[in-house]
């Protein structure tokens, strides 16, 4: 873990090659051993990577887990999903804000401590979870804020701290072919080698393979498509960025079956003929690092990473690992690699797809963590083994990330085409009264839709499984959305750069019971042109949660409703507050009179 | 024989490689645009120039021509959406029209007037954002900048200099300087830059040139944006100050 104030600029810019394509991990390393990425560190990295100074700080601004103003010693980031607040959330950080005499947003008196939130950190199976110094750490009670409050008191370094505060449990609680059955590293790649690059190829076609990120494209399509491209240099690329609020399949995937995962690239890599692999881990999963770290070294040490691999002349593939630093845009291929490339997360304008023009302008494969782990599998055993589960159009497995109102929070490996229902009976949700499926920028479904499936068909997921009880206020979850896409628009195009931020104003109005009609047909207008105009998926979908909540539970939004016409969100009473103040007035007649 | 593609139903040609806006602006068709800027690098982010290709949706500046394309355009409907994307421009910075001095050469304002804009509808943002009123020649008046990066680009690609870039996210997105202080008197800006004069807004203007033509008998004054196609690519003459 991090020393601090000890910040060796040219030592980092050397250790990343002085590339300035890997500004996203220098400016990592530099707030991991500074602290913070002051004013004057944009200048000098200007100068040692040689590029304009306003280019650095393009991406040191343009991601949540880079500041140039100091966040103390221990910096705190509660995760907050509306899973982490119905966990109680909220309570907690006031109970440690309280017990640590500070303000959130604000660095303590003595400079020591900084609580803030932060998107989902992907533990909404250990919520209420938070970040300290960017490592997780899960399923917070009083008892366990209470020590971490000691800690802090007794200025422990964090390497002191003790290593139950950061066990994080995969909590499998159903197994299939990638979470729970043995893999011998190596398999799959002998297997594929032995069939060679056209027949894998043909195998990872006839298991009918499609992305696990959500999207669902055909993932041979994709591979023969980057194989045929030409450049200089093919790559392979892991989209290890879940930052889809409410999912953490890939956390458990890379925390225990790293070797399925990184062996998918390397067959990957062996039908595209790629010699360099990334693995874009989202800075959230800060601690898998050096496990992650070790993985590869041992699989260089075992012949199936580096030069020759298992023997084969001319089969060289190396995977470097990338981490992300808060910014949920990334998750979208082409603004993955964008940071890949050291910029800031925005997507590119497409055509052209990654596949003949991706990182370096090179033709690229980017893949789901879980699409690599499915590759490997399909490469050992073979791809008809691999359609028979599942449905025709979704063939295979998928891994289900299940939180929220239920009893057995965790991952759920099932085959494609389970329904809902099916899901709430195993994690125990007697009293589910709706489903965010795949996250904010997938599907809610109502109590009326149990029976929907999981299949790219009916309900496509990229693993989000988020249960809501009857007693829960489906408007406050849809307003907790909102924030979360406002905070994450990357900024680019005008309808999600705004468009995001009209919609959470207009919920919070409606929350401060300041809301009509013409408000909710504005938000329907705001849908309208994010998902006709947005430039990417973010924006396209940002209204999803508003608009399905607004349909499928009316009355959580007409209870709020102050008036069916209209109501200026304007507060002309509020306004005389300042009037109020300097009178020194707050009788009724200093007030407006409220109709 | 040339390729062409349809249009709102009229055969447009073009050459290969050509973006539908560019194969429209040769044919003196106007698609609304902010953003986009003949001499520069497609950008794609203002999402005015929004067009129905074949069924889908696409921005023409970024989406490439080709032989039996058909498009729509000038539709009420993709009118509508440009005029709400017109009103987001508008409430999420400071557009005071009646006291700026790029009124009536404005693009942004005359973009406005071309869609029939009256209101700007949504609730305004108020945001703070600084005036840079540090350089001899340049004033940068952030409150009016509607992040379309075509003075990052000019700057980039046509002055080889690098003056301006956009720091921060989403609606906190802002127009930053190459400089330590952030002042744009410490970048090498200079006034006969093309990055000065490129700004389809009044963010970046000329000092020391204020209203030598009066309001009223300005480019946009009398004569609706649609019809000023081509471009003229004519340095500081009328479109780029007062």
């Amino acid at each position: 873990m991090p020393d601090y104030d000890v910040c060796d600029l040219p030592g980092i810019v050397a250790r990343w090659g002085n590339d300035p394509a890997n500004l996203v991990q220098i400016l990592r390393n530099v707030q991991e051993s500074c602290g913070t990425i002051p004013s004057d560190t944009l200048d000098r990295l200007a100068r040692l990577l040689d590029v304009p100074r306003v280019r650095i700080e393009a991406t040191a601004s343009f991601y949540s887990f880079f500041h140039a103003e100091s966040h103390g010693a221990y910096e705190i980031l509660f995760s907050d999903n509306v899973i982490d607040r119905m966990a109680g959330k909220a309570e907690l950080k006031q109970y440690l804000c309280e017990r640590l005499w500070l303000e959130p947003r604000k660095l303590s008196e003595d400079g020591l401590v900084f609580v803030d939130d932060t998107a989902d950190i992907g533990l909404a199976d250990q919520a209420p979870a938070m970040l300290i110094n960017g490592f997780a750490v899960p399923s917070l009670d009083k008892s366990r804020i209470d020590l971490v409050a000691e800690l802090i008191r007794a200025r422990k370094p964090l390497a002191e701290w003790p290593p139950m505060l950061f066990e994080i449990p995969d909590n499998i609680r159903k197994a299939g072919p990638l979470a729970g059955e043995p893999f011998t590293p190596g398999s799959a790649l002998k297997a594929a080698l032995a069939r060679g690059a056209e027949a894998t190829l043909a195998e990872v076609d006839a298991s009918n393979l499609r992305g696990r990120g959500g999207a669902g494209f055909k993932t041979a399509t994709k591979w023969a498509s980057c194989r045929k491209a030409e450049g200089e240099a093919h790559y392979v690329v892991c989209n290890a960025d879940e930052g889809e609020p409410g999912t953490f399949k890939d956390r458990v995937l890379l925390n225990s079956y790293a070797d399925l995962v990184f062996e998918g690239m390397a067959v990957c890599a062996r039908v595209i003929g790629a010699r360099q692999g990334f693995l874009y881990l989202r800075g959230e999963y800060r601690n898998l690092l050096e496990k992650l770290e070790g993985v590869l070294a041992r699989r260089r040490a075992a012949g199936l990473l580096g030069k020759n691999i298992l023997g084969e002349p001319g089969f060289d593939f190396d995977i470097e690992i990338h981490l992300g630093a808060g910014a949920y845009i990334c998750g979208e291929e082409s603004a993955l690699i964008e940071s890949l490339e050291g910029k800031p997360g925005k997507p590119r304008n497409r055509p052209p797809y990654p596949d003949t023009c991706g990182y370096r302008n090179q033709p690229t494969v980017v893949n789901n963590v879980e699409t690599f782990a499915c590759a490997a599998r399909i490469a050992e055993r073979g791809g008809a083994g691999f359609a028979a589960l599942g449905t025709p159009q979704s063939a295979g497995s998928k891994l289900i990330s299940v939180s929220g109102d239920c009893r057995r929070p965790g991952i759920y490996e099932v085959p494609f085409g389970v329904s809902v229902r099916q899901i709430l009976i195993d994690c125990g949700a007697e009293d589910a009264h709706a489903v965010q499926v795949s996250g904010p920028s997938g599907t809610c479904i109502s109590f009326r839709e149990f029976d929907r499936r999981i299949a790219f068909e009916d309900l496509p997921t990229a693993g989000a499984f988020m249960v809501f009880s009857r007693s829960r206020d489906m408007f406050e979850v849809a307003r907790n959305f909102t924030h979360f896409f406002a905070h994450e628009s990357c900024g680019f195009c005008t309808p999600c750069r705004v468009g995001t931020s009209l919609l959470r104003n207009t919920m919070d109005k409606l929350a401060a019971g300041k809301g009509s009609a013409y408000d909710m047909n504005e938000m329907k207008h705001i849908m309208h042109i994010l998902r006709g105009m947005a430039h990417c998926g973010l924006g396209h979908t940002a209204a999803n949660p508003v608009v399905q909540t607004m349909e499928k539970f009316p009355d959580a939004y007409e209870k709020r409703l102050k008036r069916l016409d209209f109501e200026p969100a304007f507060d002309l009473d509020g306004a005389l507050a300042t009037a109020r103040l300097i009178t020194g007035r707050d009788d009724e007649w200093a007030h407006l009179a409220d109709d | 024989m040339t390729k062409t593609f349809r249009l709102d139903g009229r055969e447009i040609p073009f050459k290969e490689g050509q973006t539908i806006i560019e194969a429209a602006a040769a044919a003196g068709v106007y698609i609304p645009h902010l953003c986009h800027h003949p001499e520069f690098k497609p950008h794609g982010s203002c999402k005015l120039c929004t067009v129905n290709i074949g069924g889908r949706l696409g921005a023409a500046c970024t989406n490439h021509a080709a032989e039996g394309m058909a498009v729509e355009s000038e539709t009420e409907a993709l009118n509508a959406d440009r005029r709400a994307l017109t009103q987001m421009l508008f409430v999420e910075g400071n557009h005071f029209c009646p006291s700026c001095e790029k009124s009536g050469n404005c693009q942004l304002q005359a973009v406005a007037y071309h869609l029939g804009m009256m209101t700007p509808h949504f609730p305004h943002f108020y945001p703070a954002r600084d005036i840079d009123a540090s350089h001899p020649d340049v004033l940068l008046e952030r409150n009016r900048c509607i992040l379309c990066e075509l003075c990052v680009r000019a700057s980039r690609d046509a002055d080889g200099k690098n003056v301006f870039g956009i720091g921060g996210r989403g609606i906190r997105a802002r127009l930053i300087v190459n400089s330590a202080s952030g002042r744009l008197a410490e970048t090498n800006m200079s006034v006969t830059d093309r990055a000065a004069e490129v700004c389809p807004t009044g963010a970046i203007i000329r000092k020391r040139h204020g209203f030598t033509v009066p309001i009223g008998q300005r480019l946009y004054d009398h004569h609706d944006i649609a019809t000023q196609l081509p471009l003229p690519a004519r340095r500081g003459e009328g479109r780029g100050e007062g």
